[in-house]
């Protein structure tokens, strides 16, 4: 066995991985949170769907979002993996168990609240990951006014109304209508496929629940991560735990919760 | 005499490691609030001698906290209620007169039951054989000042070496997971000048002897600190982490 394989097959190793990929999936969520947050702006969604056009045509987003895909893979097998070893290592239980007395609840429960994430990414990929890239998301057309500004949408389609598509994920071009400038846009319109999904109330349900168990998961496992990793130490503990709590246990999850809550009840 | 309780105890009763093993209910009356947890399954054991029963096999010696003994999981929690105290420093004063109280054994698969609440803790035995000392010349014990050692390392590497390798750590942990202890036996020798030259060999062998005992990996929960009755710190797990990540990387041995 080479070092390697000694060292990835012992429980530290393999919690490193762990904890690797974890940290890992963290900092895709302060980017895809950020991101997602131009659902919210007054442009017909001419952002978001640019930035859609974006993420997925970049080169360096495809590389990090391939590893991204195996992270999580990685992340979840693992972790499922090493729950599984570990019920094994007591394999006759307690008749009583007083676990709050010397743990919180959430660093109890990591694989059922890891578990329920995973249902989530999976259900969550083929909403809009899958229907984006394989699924029949109409295309829209922005007229957009470069002197004042203006933007105007409409499905873009041929003149008896059916749906026309594009060879590209977008395509520009610069036109002059009355003398003033306009930039066409015409782009996939995910969307208005994101507000149709949205109009559910239960899949926006198990969208809620699953930001709680994120939530619930970083509030745990960020902070838990360092301390795999041997980070562990009075100078930089208070910030590490002030991350997990304030921005990966609140923010990130109250964020995204906001995405359906907008488009359920406002939009 | 006043102020004396009457009690319920339901206890593991388990012939031997093969046996299935049940819990037997023992109602025990005038226990004193002055008396040890392990005083009062002597008065039990005492009156089950005298009814030509069986009694109750459990870990004990020193009775003074400092031993690593005893070993009773009662009422959910590793020693008892009370915190940095093992269970023959748990007085009766903590319960109440009408309390039924469980104890069960410490539950790991690496430490088999051997009867009733005694285990096997050899598992421990042979993490140390694998690398928790340090090899020196048998003599005449150093000057103490010989080697300069910072106060702050010092009182680290005491307060580790503080574990009295109870168990209390495993049988807390929801994974069953020795981390606690083992970190504690690596961190005793990786903080002092002496224990330097084993350092990288020692945290290898260990963790190896600690996955090959069948104990459970480390999630962090911190319930391994919070029912240690010495109190030994989490931060020692984050030290065993660091040295063994850095000695795979950088041992000069391939």
């Amino acid at each position: 066995m080479s070092w390697l394989t000694r060292m990835f097959s012992s429980t530290i190793g393999q919690k490193l991985i762990v904890a690797l990929t974890g940290l890992f999936l963290c900092t895709f969520l302060v980017v895809h949170m950020t991101g997602n947050l131009q659902l919210f702006k007054d442009d017909h969604g001419m952002s978001f769907n640019m930035y859609s056009v974006f993420m997925t045509t970049n080169p360096l987003i495809k590389t990090v979002s391939y590893i991204l895909y195996f992270s999580i893979l990685f992340h979840a097998f693992k972790g499922l993996h090493l729950a599984y070893k570990n019920m094994k290592a007591r394999p006759v239980g307690y008749a009583v168990v007083n676990g709050k007395a010397n743990s919180h609840w959430t660093s109890r429960y990591m694989g059922i609240l890891g578990t329920i994430i995973l249902v989530f990414i999976v259900v969550h990929m083929n909403d809009f990951w899958a229907e984006y890239k394989f699924g029949h998301i109409p295309y829209v057309q922005y007229t957009e006014n470069l002197e004042s500004g203006e933007i105007t949408a409409k499905p873009y389609a041929d003149e008896a109304g059916n749906p026309k598509s594009i060879a590209n994920k977008a395509e520009e071009t610069i036109v002059s209508i009355n003398g003033v400038d306009h930039k066409i846009t015409i782009t996939k319109d995910l969307y208005a496929e994101v507000a149709e999904t949205f109009k559910n109330p239960l899949l926006v349900a198990l969208y809620l629940i699953s930001m709680f168990a994120i939530g619930f998961h970083l509030y745990h496992g960020f902070q838990s991560g360092f301390q795999t990793l041997g980070l562990n130490h009075p100078r930089y503990n208070p910030a590490i735990q002030f991350l997990s709590t304030w921005v990966f246990a609140i923010i990130i999850p109250a964020g995204f919760a906001a995405m359906p809550l907008y488009f359920l009840l406002i939009k | 005499m006043s102020g004396n309780m009457n009690l319920t105890l339901k206890v593991w009763r388990q012939k031997n490691k093969d046996d299935r093993g049940k819990f037997e209910t023992y109602p025990v009356q005038h226990i004193s609030p002055d008396m040890s947890f392990l005083e009062m399954f002597d008065v039990l054991n005492e009156r089950l001698i005298n009814e030509g029963k069986d009694p109750v096999a459990f870990d004990h010696d020193c009775r003074e906290g400092i031993c690593g003994m005893c070993s009773m999981f009662i009422n959910g929690r590793p020693h008892g209620p009370l915190q940095g105290v093992t269970t023959c420093q748990l007085h009766m004063r903590s319960f109440k007169n009408g309390d039924t109280i469980v104890v069960e054994p410490w539950r790991a698969s690496a430490f088999p039951v051997i009867k009733d609440l005694a285990v096997d803790r050899s598992a421990f035995d042979r993490i140390i054989s694998a690398g928790g000392f340090i090899s020196v010349n048998t003599g005449n014990a150093q000057d103490a000042n010989s080697i300069p050692i910072p106060k702050d390392d010092a009182d680290a590497a005491f307060a580790a070496a503080t574990c009295i390798g109870c168990g209390a750590c495993v049988a807390a942990c929801k994974n069953a997971s020795a981390m606690l202890f083992v970190s504690a036996k690596v961190s005793q020798f990786a903080l002092l000048p002496q224990g330097q030259a084993e350092r990288q060999e020692r945290v290898l062998n260990m963790v190896a002897q600690m996955d090959a005992e069948g104990f459970g990996s480390c999630t962090n929960t911190g319930a391994c600190e919070a029912e240690c009755p010495k109190g030994i710190s989490l931060s020692n797990i984050a030290r065993m982490n660091r040295d063994y990540i850095g000695a795979q990387l950088s041992v000069q041995k391939a």
